[in-house]
Parts: C-alpha cells; structure tokens; sequence
C-alpha cells in the first residue's frame, strides 16, 4: 500500500490487516501515556481544499499520538475554478519534506491526481474528495462494524475477522455521498450486504454496476431484511431547492420516507446499531431520539476515526505489516 | 511554381497511375502525366501511397484572436497541413468572438497570410454566444470571409425560437446552423459521460439525453421550417438513431462524429487525466461501435476534429479545473484508417468522402473535396497507410500537447499535402515558411 486512495484499491487481506492494526492502536489509546514514537521525525502534510474541521482533527490528533510533525495548510477559498493550483501546492509542500500528504479536495479524483502526477514523493491519504471516496471513513465504519456485530459484540477476540454476512443499510443521498461510494467498496470487499436506500433522484445512474441493491422504501428495507446496521447519510438542506438541483419536494417529505425515527429504531432488530458520519441535520436525515439512543454508536464513530487513521499512517509510513512487505517485494 | 510528378500513386486507394500537378491543377494522369512533365518537375515516388483529395475540417479551433497562449492561426494551420488538410473552419468561440464581419475578415485575413491551408472563419450565431440575439450572420455572409457555416460551438443555440430563427434566417445564403447540442439544464457543471463510471468516480454526468433531446428538436425544426442543419460531433447511439430516422423523413440534416469518439471510452476517464476530458464526453463502447456504424452506413456525414488546443495549466490539474477539449488535427486521419478502413469497414473513397468531399459539400467550400481528375485544383494528400508512428505531442506541429493518442502507434502518416498545387507538407515535414507565400 503506497497510498490510499480509494476504498476499492484495498484487498480483503489489507483491509483486515488495517482494521487489526486499528484495534492495536485504540488499545494504546486507554493507556496514560497515549503517545507513541513509531514516526518521530516523519512529517504529515493535512492539506485541506475544503473545510472540514473534524477530519481534520481527526487527522492530525493520529498523527500526533505517532509522534509525527504535523503541518496544516488550508488551502479553503481558493475556488477550483481559478485554479489556486493544486500542482503549486504540492510542489510547495514535496519542498517541505512531506511524508504523507493527507488531502481533503472539492474535486473528485484530486488526490488520484496528486498522487500519480508526481507532484509529491509521499503518500497520498484521501481524506475525502469531491462525491467520489473517503476511505478512512469507511474502514472507521468497518472498525465499528466490526467491534458491535462480530464475535459476540466485542467479548471475543475479532482479530483477523471480516464482516461476512452482515446486512447493512446505507440510507439517504447516495448520488452526493462519498461515505456511500466508499462503504459499498469496502463493506463488499469485507463480505457485508449492503443495500442502498433514498429517493430514486439520489440515487446515481449507473448504481447497477455496484455491489449493492438499491431500495427506494426504508421501511421494507427495516422489515424484510432486518439491517444488522443502518447507516444514515448527511441529507443538504439545499438539495430540495431548484438551485440546489431540485432532489426532493421538501424535507418534511424526505423525513417521513427516509428519516430515522423512534418508530423506525424500534422496528428494527434490537441487536441492530446506527451510525451516521456527522455531522448529522438533526430532525432531517435522523431524530434526535434515534440520534440520542444507546443503539447510535455515532460519538463512538469519531474516536475510532482517531484509532483507524492512526493504522493507516502507520501502515503507510512505517510499513509494518506483514501483508504490506510482501505486497512491496512481490 | 515547381511542378510534381507523383508517379505510381493510388488514387482513392484504387489502381496505381502517375499524377502530374501544374499551375495549381492536376494537370495529367496515367501516361500522359509522365510524357507532359517538364525537366524540373519534382518526382514524388508514389508507390504504396494512397492520394486523396485534401481533407476539409469542418469544426477546428484555432483559437485566435484570444488565446493565442493555446494555438495561433499559423501554428494550428500548419498542424493542420501535416495532418492532411488543406481547408478548416475556424470555429467562433475565439475572444472577440466571431460575430461580426470585422472578426471574420480578420481570422480569415490572417489564414491566407499564414498560407498553409484555406481558413474558412465559422460565424456565431448569436451575438457573442450568448444564445439572445442573432449575430449578424448576412453581413458575415457577404464579408470577403464568405461564411456559410455558422455555430454557437461551445454552446448551445437552446432557445428554440433562436434556433428557429437561425434556421430561417441563413437560408438566403444558403447557409448552414451547425449545432452543439446540449441541453443546458440537464448538463449543469457535467464533468463526463453519465453512466457506470461517472457513479463510481463521482463526476458529475453529461447524459446522452441531453445531446439527443436536442438533436430530435433540431430536426423537427429544420423539418418544420425546411432548413438545413448539420450536427456537430454527435457521440450517442440514440443520436445516429435519431439523424438516420431524420433522413429517412427526408430532413435535410447532415452529421459528423470525431476521431476521439470513434475510438475512446468514458474509461478513460478512470485515471482522472483531464486531457480525457471533451464535450461532449466520451462515451460507451456501444456508443462508439454506433459511431462508427453510423459512420459506415452514411448517416454520419463526415468526420471533423473538434480540435481544441489548451494551455498546459488548462489541463494540468484536478479533472473539475480543467479545460474541455482535445486536439486532433495531426491524428484525424490515422484514426480514420485505424476504425475504419484497416477495419475493412471502409474504402479509401469513403474516407475522401467523409473527410473531404461530404465536409467541402456542408460548409460550401468551393474548389476542395474534388475529385482526382484532369483540370480539378491539386488539392491533395499523399498518405502512406503502411507506416506506422508514435504520437509524441511535444513533437507535433498544434501549440498544444493535450492529444489523447499520447504514446499510442498510430496507423498511416500523411506523406506530402498540396494546396493548390504548391507543397505544405513533403517528407512528412512543413514545407519551410518562407517557403510558403500567400
Ligand atoms: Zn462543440
């Protein structure tokens, strides 16, 4: 692995292999001393195009407990139109000494670009771009997914484990979604059923290649295949409007089709969890009592995004896992 | 004016002759050439090689006035010439646009200067492709530039009472709308094609519907007001359905296609390579196999380049910054030969056809797509279909290097191309430009 790009480039082998590493790293979080030195001296570019504070924290917290030096360069308000070059940035930064640029882009495929322009020499994370992929969002999911719904909910030992034949829900905007296009790839590759659930107008042309059914009603989704997960996307507000593309006729609407509500929580099967990548529109996409419930493992969610990060800048940088060496001597 | 003596030559690809070109004509062919050619005529051996009428672009951008950073009318005329051309129409989306008779005069001024092929300037249709108010198409009709073409390209004539109006008007010339068509609304901020690769790469998607919904509304327009109309660069299968159901109504609609969508996918754009990014975009593969049985069976007219030179910085970004557009004029032909003749899919007559004479017919360029026969204007290209090369942009003649054939073998090179009987290209090399006077 010598970048991450987009959920879909990883094997099952490296994608078990990151979320182990993960739950290595989160152990080393419950201890006092939560810092370790595995990449004292590497430098960590977050470079980030589009606003987004919490990845970015989320980031440069995981960086940080490696030791690593961490430069943020936000880049936000120079529109893509005019080009505030992405190619003079990075040059900016390869100057610097980057290790590992980790890029958040308004432009899908920006970090691909980045990566095989040869711009930089270090390892490109995608921390999201455009619709396109997040993948460390989907392996956090995974990480979760995992940690709730395999080996008896986290009384055994899940190490090595996927997620085969657990069913999972993905519901809402799945045209804008990048946390959509990326849990596809990567909860298939892990051996999980997902079904993609929103208005047909969210839902992209195209969907049939995916490795996914598509369900335009939650409710017989809840009913019929009884979700291990649900997995509420961000709904935009704008979205309803005709300048925002016209999607749906208001979001009262979106609500009741789509909305996860106390009575949707219920009529799911209680060992079922629900997460959302936030931040969330309370009352739009979920209710605050689906939001608020034991079964919502959402603030979960954020500090597993630490833990996750962490194994991925380690298997990037220091290279440490075994799956990883013979991918690079093969 | 040196004579040349092309000795063994093959016509349209038929059986082999001598061509003698004097004064600008073809003056003699089979024996006769040989016996009428003066002691300082220059013998071209010909054996192998395939002569054509020059080719004719009917949809090239050169770019100037305006963006002369990207191509200028000497360096895109010049590509022009080593691609096998000896007249293009020089599309209106330059900066000033070509909405006036003043600009038209002048890009075609500067063509004959440049001298290397005939420019023929393409008149906007509407007053600085705003799609409002006509432009003033009768004066550019009568300008010395005589345009018969005219084009919004780049966008869209969408009003279809404009449209309408156009059709109408550019009849008392016996002019020409040549439409880009796509329906503004359904195209807001597309970056590709809309299908199974947009959704995975998260583009935003161009749909087919969005060329075809204007396509069919054209025809009917052009049906209802008895206009002619020609199509540019049409890149659907529902587009060659909807122009071969139009001909057959007797419509009077003429279409062309581009090399890239005779022979490139929405694949491409898997790379995020912005020098893949076109309008319209690439499409599927059963697109391009529609393409080209459209092409096949006549109701694609004619192929034309849709070349458009960028700057390095238009395209050396992210896929969303980056500008539309590909060149084309030094690879057209080859990739002509490619799909469709070393396909046995066409002749070489049909490649004049669609290439030159069908594209002369549209555009109503007198004196090229003519036929190889004593007494005709030695406008030609000498191409050798045996050879083969490796696109290099870097060492093309286009100001640009945004050619998506980069690193590809390409079938056939354009050997010698004559402009009324003077040689552009010889060796497969410019004619030097001092050479080269107007
Ligand atoms: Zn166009």
């Amino acid at each position: 692995m010598r970048h991450l790009l987009s959920a879909g480039d990883l094997t099952p082998a490296e994608a078990v292999t990151i979320l182990d590493t993960a739950a290595q790293m989160a152990a080393t979080q419950e201890r006092e001393i939560k810092k370790l030195p595995t990449l004292r001296g590497r430098t960590v570019v977050n470079l980030f195009f589009e606003d987004s504070t919490r990845t970015r924290i989320s980031f440069e917290t995981a960086a940080k407990r490696l030791s690593a030096d961490v430069i943020n360069f936000s880049a936000k308000g120079s529109s893509v139109s005019k080009g505030e070059s992405l190619k003079d940035t990075a040059l900016t930064l390869q100057a610097m000494g980057a290790d590992a640029v980790v890029i958040r882009h308004q432009a899908s495929g920006a970090p691909h670009t980045l990566a095989t322009s040869g711009w930089t020499h270090g390892a490109v994370v995608n921390a999201g771009d455009g619709t396109h992929q997040h993948p460390t969002q989907a392996l956090l999911d995974a990480y979760t997914l995992r940690r709730h719904l395999v080996g008896d909910g986290g009384r055994s030992d899940v190490t090595g484990r996927d997620l085969e034949g657990l069913k999972v829900a993905i519901v809402g905007d799945v045209l804008h979604s990048r946390v959509a296009r990326s849990n596809v790839q990567l909860l298939h590759t892990l051996g999980a059923e997902v079904t993609l659930v929103g208005p047909p107008t969210l839902v992209p042309v195209g969907v049939g290649a995916w490795t996914a059914r598509v369900s335009y009603h939650l409710d017989e989704v809840i009913a019929d295949e009884k979700p291990d997960a649900v997995m509420m996307l961000r709904v935009q507000r704008e979205r309803m409007s005709s300048a925002g593309g016209g999607f749906f006729p208001s979001p009262l609407e979106y609500t009741r089709g789509y909305g996860l509500d106390a009575r949707r929580l219920a009529a799911l099967p209680d060992h079922a969890i629900v997460l959302h990548p936030g931040p969330m529109n309370r009352g739009l996409e979920i209710s605050a009592d689906a939001a608020d419930s034991p079964r919502a493992v959402i603030v979960e969610q954020v500090a597993n995004g630490v833990a996750v990060r962490m194994a991925v800048l380690y298997l990037l940088l220091a290279g440490g896992a075994p799956a990883t060496n013979e991918r690079a001597d093969a | 004016m040196t004579d040349y003596l092309l000795t063994d030559v093959s016509p349209l690809g038929e059986a082999a002759t001598d061509v003698l070109l004097a004064d600008g004509r073809i003056a003699a062919l089979g024996a006769d050439a040989r016996a009428r050619a003066n002691d300082d005529a220059v013998t071209i051996d010909g054996a192998g090689l395939v002569l054509l009428p020059g080719l004719v672009d009917l949809h090239t951008h050169l770019r100037e006035p305006g963006r002369e950073d990207a191509e200028t009318i000497r360096t895109g005329t010049r590509a022009a010439a080593l691609g096998g051309f000896t007249a293009v129409h020089a599309m209106a989306n330059t900066s000033p646009t070509q909405d006036t008779a003043g600009v038209v005069e002048q890009v075609w001024r500067l063509g004959r200067e440049a001298g290397w092929v005939d420019v023929h300037p393409v008149g906007a249709v509407t007053v600085g492709l705003e799609g409002e108010r006509l432009a003033e198409l009768g004066a550019m009709a009568d300008s010395q530039a005589q345009v018969r073409v005219f084009s919004d390209d780049g966008r869209c004539v969408h009003d279809p009472v404009v449209m309408r109006r156009a059709l109408e008007y550019v009849k008392a010339f016996d002019g020409v709308v040549a439409q880009h068509a796509q329906e503004p609304r359904l195209t807001e901020g597309a970056q590709m094609h809309e299908g199974v690769v947009s959704a995975e790469l998260g583009l935003a998607g161009w749909p087919a519907v969005a060329e075809e919904a204007i396509i069919a509304r054209d025809v009917l327009l052009a049906e209802h007001v008895g206009s002619r109309l020609h199509v540019c660069h049409l890149s659907t299968a529902g587009s060659v359905e909807i122009v071969r159901w139009a001909k057959s109504r007797g419509i009077d609609v003429t279409a062309e296609a581009t090399p890239h969508h005779l022979v490139l996918t929405d694949e491409e754009a898997r790379g995020y390579d912005p020098v893949f990014k076109v309008n319209p975009p690439l499409r599927t593969q059963a697109d391009v196999d529609a393409v080209r049985a459209g092409l096949e069976d006549g109701t694609i007219d004619i192929v034309a380049t849709d070349h458009a030179p960028h700057t390095r910085e238009d395209k050396d970004c992210e896929w969303a910054a980056a500008a539309f557009g590909m060149t084309g004029l030094e690879t057209a032909l080859s990739v002509v030969q490619e799909t469709m003749v070393d396909t046995g899919r066409m002749t070489w007559a049909d490649v004049a056809r669609v290439l030159s004479t069908n594209p002369a017919r549209i555009g109503r360029v007198a004196d090229h797509g003519r036929p190889v026969a004593v007494g005709e204007p030695a406008n030609l290209v000498l191409v050798d279909p045996a050879a083969r090369r490796t696109v290099v942009p870097e060492e093309q003649a286009t100001k640009s290097t945004n050619s998506p054939f980069r690193g590809r073998e390409l079938h056939g090179r354009v050997v010698a191309t004559f402009l009324r009987g003077r040689a552009t290209v010889l060796d497969g090399a410019p004619v030097d430009e001092s050479q080269v006077v107007a």
